[in-house]
C-alpha cells in the first residue's frame, strides 16, 4: 500500500453502482481498476496516488453505494470509508439519473465532509434528447458541479481543477456517524431532490424504447438461444478448439521440440549435478514442466477465455442474463443476482469468491461460495478439459451432464437445509453498449498478469516441492498413498502426479491429465472419472485464502474437507456405475 | 340488533388496543373510545364483549369478527382516499373515520377489489382480510394494482411499497422505487423487467407483488 498517500488530501469516489467511478478513479490516477458493465464490478477498495495541478493526492475508489443505509457487504464496504476515512468525497452519479441520484448527494454532503458532483456518461443523458443545467444544479445544491464523458476524457480537466480547489479546505476528521433510519427522512431526502431536479433537468419529450436486442436477450426463448450460441461459440469454438485445441498444440509442440531441448542442454552445460539438474529439467523440472504448464498450456486458454469475457461484460449482457435465470436459480437458493458471481467463476473461481459480496443475505453467499467451490470449472481447467476430450465428444458430454447435475442437485439440497430466508432478486439493467476495444484489451491484460502473478510462483513451489520429495523419497510415498483412492475410483497409479498437481491448483492437475493422456496412459472410463473428480476439486490455494477471508477459517476448513471427501466419493460411486453397467466409452 | 357508528367506534378501539398490547384482556383505560355504563352492559347484553377481570373486558368471537369488519373499512376508507382521492395526509383519519360508515358489506369488498387487495393501511396497520381478497378477486379495471398485475407496455405510478421486511423496502427505497415515480412494465416472463425513469429493474414476481402502482394506461 502507499504509505506517502496518507499523508496527502483523500478523495473518494463514491455513488451508486455501475456509473463509471472505476473509469475516473483510472484518468486520474493512471492505474486499471476493472471497468465493466455490470452492477457490482468493484466489490474493494483501490487506491492510487493523483497529481490535481500539481497537488498530491490519494484517490480511494469504492464499491457501489446506493443509500447510507447499506444492504449487501459491498455497500458496507463503501460506507466504512466514508464514515471511517475523513476525505474529500466526488460523488459519481449516472446524469441520466438524477433524480433518483440526488437522495444520495444530500446524504453524502451530510456528512459534513467537502462534496463534488460528477454527471458521468453526459454524452447518453444528451442523446436521450435531454439536459442539465448544471450552474443551477451547483447553486441549488450549494456543492459544485462537473459534467464528464469519463470514458472518452471530456470534463477531466474540469474536475481536476475543481479537486484542486477542493483539497485546499478546511476538512472536518471526526468519524461521520450515520443517523437513524427512518423512511420520513428518506422520503424528505426525495421531495427536496425532486424540486431540485424540477428546476434543473430538461427533460425528454420522448420516453426511452425497449430495444429489439433487449427483447431478444431477455425474451426466454430468443434468450436461451443466444445463451447457447455464446457458449457454443465463444467457449466451445473459440476457446475450447481454437484455443485450448490449436493454439495449445502449436505452442506445446513448440516448446517440447525447441524451448525444452535447450533448457536442457543448457542445463547440462551448466549444472555438472544430476540430482539439482532435474530441478530446472527433470520430469517435473521447473524449466521443462512447470514454465511449460503455465506458458504452453495455460497462458493461451485464460487469455482467450478472458478477452471473451471482457466482451460480454462489457455488453451488460450478465444483468440480463442474471433476469432470465432467476427463476431457474431460485430452485437452488439464489437469486438471479447470483448468476454474475457463477458465470465469471468460469473465468476464474478466486475472483468471482470474492464478488460473493454482492449477494444480499448470508444465506445466499454461503450457497453461492460452496457452489463455485464445487462444481464450476475455472477457465484453465475448462480449456484443458475441452482441449483433452475434443477428440472424444461422448465423454465431454457426459462430463458436462454430470457437472451441471451435480451443481442443481448439490444446489438444491443447500437451498432446502441452509437456514435463512428465501433470497429476493432486484437489479439495475444498464443500458447494452458497444464493449471499447481499448478497455476490452486493457481489462484482458491486467487479469492474465494478475493471474500469472498468482500460478507461476505456485507451479515454481510445486517444482521444488516434488523435486524435494523425490531427493528424500516422500514423493515415492505420497504416490503410493494416493494410490489407494485411485484404485477405488479405476484410475492407474501413474495418474497419481496429475492429483498430486491438483491439490496446489486443479488447473495444474487438469494440464498434467493431460500429460497422461497424450502418452496414451488413460482409457475413455479413467478419462470421464478423472476430469469430473479433478473439477469438483478445491479450487486453488488463492481461492482458499479469499475464502477464509470473507466467510471466516471454520467455513472455509469445513467446505474443504467436505468438498475433497466428495469429490472422491464421487468418483469411486462414477467407477462402480460404470463398472456395473459395463460401459466403455 | 342495531350497531350504532358509536358502537363501531369502540369496537375498532378494542382490536387498536388488542394489536398494540397483544393481548387479549384489555382494560378500559386503554381504549381511545371509552364505553360508558350504559354502553358496555348493552355491549356485554349482545355478547360482542366479556368481562374478563376488574376493569378489564374481551372481545368475543362475534365481537371481534364485527371489530375486523369495522376495521377494515376504516383503514380500506384511509387508503382509498390517500392512494386515489389523494387527499391530505393531515385529514385522511378524520375523514376516514366519516367514510368507513358508508362502506358497509358489499362496498367495502368492491372498493377493496378496486384497490388490488391492499395489505396494509397508509401508516402501516394491517387491514383485515376479507372474503374477497381470500378469493383473490378481479374486477377489472383496478385502479390500483401490483406492479405484477400490469401487462407489458402498461404504464403505472408508484402509489406504495408494501412489505414486511423492513430491509427491502429500505433497499427498493434507496434504488429509487418511490412513490410518484413512473413505472413502465416492458416483459412479465420469467421475472419482471420494467423501466423507471431513465433506468431499467428486473426484479422476481415477490419483489413485484409489493410494488403498487396507480395504473395510468391500458
Amino acid at each position: 500500500m502507499d504509505t506517502a498517500g496518507s499523508a496527502n488530501p483523500r478523495i473518494i469516489l463514491a455513488g451508486s453502482p455501475n456509473v463509471g467511478k472505476s473509469v475516473i478513479f483510472g484518468a486520474l490516477t493512471g492505474r486499471y481498476a476493472t471497468v465493466s458493465n455490470y452492477p457490482g464490478t468493484t466489490v474493494e477498495v483501490l487506491r492510487g496516488p493523483a497529481k490535481l495541478c500539481g497537488i498530491a493526492a490519494e484517490i480511494v475508489d469504492t464499491p457501489g453505494l446506493y443509500s447510507v443505509y447499506p444492504v449487501t457487504e459491498e455497500e458496507r464496504v463503501a460506507l466504512n470509508i466514508i464514515r471511517e476515512e475523513p476525505g474529500f468525497i466526488v460523488h459519481v452519479i449516472d446524469a441520466k439519473n438524477l433524480e433518483r441520484s440526488l437522495p444520495l448527494t444530500l446524504e453524502l454532503k451530510e456528512t459534513g465532509r467537502p462534496v463534488v458532483v460528477v454527471l458521468n456518461m453526459f454524452d447518453e443523458l444528451i442523446s436521450l434528447g435531454m439536459n442539465i443545467d448544471t450552474a443551477s444544479l451547483s447553486r441549488s445544491l450549494g456543492l459544485p458541479v462537473v459534467a464528464t464523458v469519463a470514458v472518452t476524457g471530456q470534463g477531466m480537466d474540469q474536475l481536476e481543477g475543481e479537486l484542486s480547489k477542493l483539497v485546499s479546505k478546511e476538512l472536518c476528521l471526526e468519524p461521520y456517524r450515520v443517523p437513524p433510519y427512518s423512511e420520513k427522512r428518506l422520503r424528505g431526502l426525495y421531495r427536496m431532490s425532486q424540486e431540485v431536479v424540477a428546476a434543473t433537468l430538461i427533460r425528454a419529450p420522448r420516453s426511452k424504447k425497449f430495444t429489439r436486442l433487449d427483447k431478444l436477450i431477455v425474451s426466454p426463448l430468443s434468450g436461451f438461444l443466444i445463451l447457447a450460441l455464446i457458449l457454443y461459440l465463444g467457449l466451445y469454438k473459440f476457446v475450447g478448439a481454437f484455443g485450448a485445441g490449436t493454439l495449445v498444440d502449436l505452442l506445446e509442440g513448440a516448446y517440447e521440440t525447441y524451448v525444452s531441448p535447450w533448457f536442457v542442454s543448457a542445463a547440462e552445460w551448466a549444472i555438472p549435478w544430476e540430482w539439482l539438474r532435474s530441478l530446472f529439467v527433470g520430469e517435473f523440472g521447473i524449466l521443462t514442466l512447470g514454465l511449460r504448464y503455465a506458458f504452453a498450456i495455460i497462458l493461451p486458454i485464460v487469455v482467450l477465455f478472458f478477452l471473451v469475457f471482457a466482451v460480454i461484460e462489457d455488453s451488460g449482457y450478465l444483468p440480463r442474463l442474471a433476469y432470465l435465470l432467476d427463476s431457474l436459480f431460485k430452485r437452488i437458493g439464489l437469486s438471479g443476482r447470483a448468476v454474475i458471481p457463477m458465470v465469471l467463476g468460469l473465468g476464474c473461481v478466486t475472483m468471482a469468491t470474492m464478488v460473493v459480496r454482492t449477494l444480499a443475505s448470508r444465506r445466499e453467499r454461503m450457497i453461492a461460495t460452496i457452489l463455485l467451490s464445487l462444481t464450476i470449472p475455472c477457465s484453465a481447467q475448462m480449456g484443458v478439459i475441452m482441449g483433452l476430450l475434443s477428440e472424444r465428444p461422448l465423454v465431454l458430454v457426459l462430463w458436462a451432464v454430470i457437472i451441471c447435475s451435480i451443481f442443481a442437485v448439490s444446489g438444491a439440497l443447500l437451498s432446502r437445509f441452509m437456514p435463512g430466508p428465501p433470497p429476493s432478486f432486484i437489479i439495475e439493467v444498464p443500458p447494452m453498449r458497444l464493449p471499447s476495444i481499448r478497455n476490452v484489451l486493457l481489462k484482458t491484460y491486467v487479469r492474465m498478469a494478475w493471474y500469472f502473478k498468482e500460478i507461476v510462483p505456485i507451479f515454481i513451489i510445486a517444482s521444488v516441492l516434488i523435486w524435494l520429495g523425490q531427493l528424500t523419497g516422500a514423493f515415492e510415498w505420497i504416490i503410493r498413498v494416493l494410490a489407494v483412492p485411485l484404485d477405488l475410483m479405476g484410475l492407474p497409479a501413474s495418474a497419481a502426479p496429475a492429483f498430486l498437481f491438483g491439490f496446489f491448483r486443479r488447473d495444474y492437475g487438469a494440464a498434467g491429465l493431460y500429460d497422461i493422456a497424450n502418452a496414451g496412459g488413460l482409457s475413455g472410463n479413467q478419462l470421464l472419472i478423472s476430469v469430473v473428480v479433478l473439477t469438483l476439486f478445491l479450487p486453488c490455494i488463492a481461492q482458499l485464502v479469499i475464502t477464509i477471508k470473507e466467510r471466516g477459517w471454520k467455513t472455509a476448513t469445513a467446505i474443504s474437507l467436505f468438498i475433497l471427501v466428495f469429490a472422491f466419493m464421487t468418483g469411486a460411486a462414477l467407477n462402480a456405475a460404470i463398472t456395473l453397467a459395463g460401459v466403455t466409452l | 340488533m342495531q350497531i350504532t357508528e358509536q358502537m363501531e367506534e369502540i369496537l375498532e378501539a378494542l382490536w387498536v388496543a388488542r394489536e398494540e398490547k397483544n393481548t387479549d384482556c384489555l382494560k378500559l383505560a386503554w381504549l381511545r373510545e371509552m364505553p360508558d355504563t350504559r354502553m358496555l352492559k348493552e355491549l356485554i347484553d349482545e355478547r360482542i364483549v366479556e368481562r374478563c377481570g376488574a376493569e378489564e373486558i374481551k372481545m368475543t368471537t362475534r365481537g371481534a369478527q364485527l371489530a375486523s369488519d369495522a376495521v377494515r373499512r376504516h383503514r380500506l376508507a384511509e387508503r382509498l382516499l390517500t392512494d386515489v382521492l389523494a387527499v391530505r395526509k393531515e385529514m385522511i383519519h378524520e375523514t376516514a373515520c366519516q367514510f368507513e360508515h358508508h362502506l358497509h358489506r358489499g362496498i367495502d369488498q368492491n372498493v377493496c377489489t378496486l384497490l388490488g387487495h391492499p395489505k396494509t393501511c397508509p401508516h402501516g396497520r394491517p387491514i383485515p382480510p376479507g372474503r374477497c381478497c381470500e378469493e383473490g378477486v378481479r374486477i377489472a379495471p383496478q385502479a390500483v394494482s401490483p406492479v405484477s398485475h400490469l401487462k407489458p407496455g402498461q404504464t403505472g405510478q408508484v402509489a406504495y411499497l408494501s412489505t414486511t421486511d423492513p430491509k427491502r423496502a429500505q433497499l427498493m427505497l434507496s434504488m429509487g422505487i418511490v412513490p410518484g415515480t413512473h413505472v413502465k412494465l416492458l416483459s412479465n416472463f420469467p421475472s419482471l423487467f420494467f423501466e423507471l425513469g431513465e433506468s431499467q429493474f428486473a426484479v422476481d414476481k415477490e419483489m413485484a407483488k409489493e410494488i403498487y402502482v396507480r395504473i395510468e394506461s391500458a
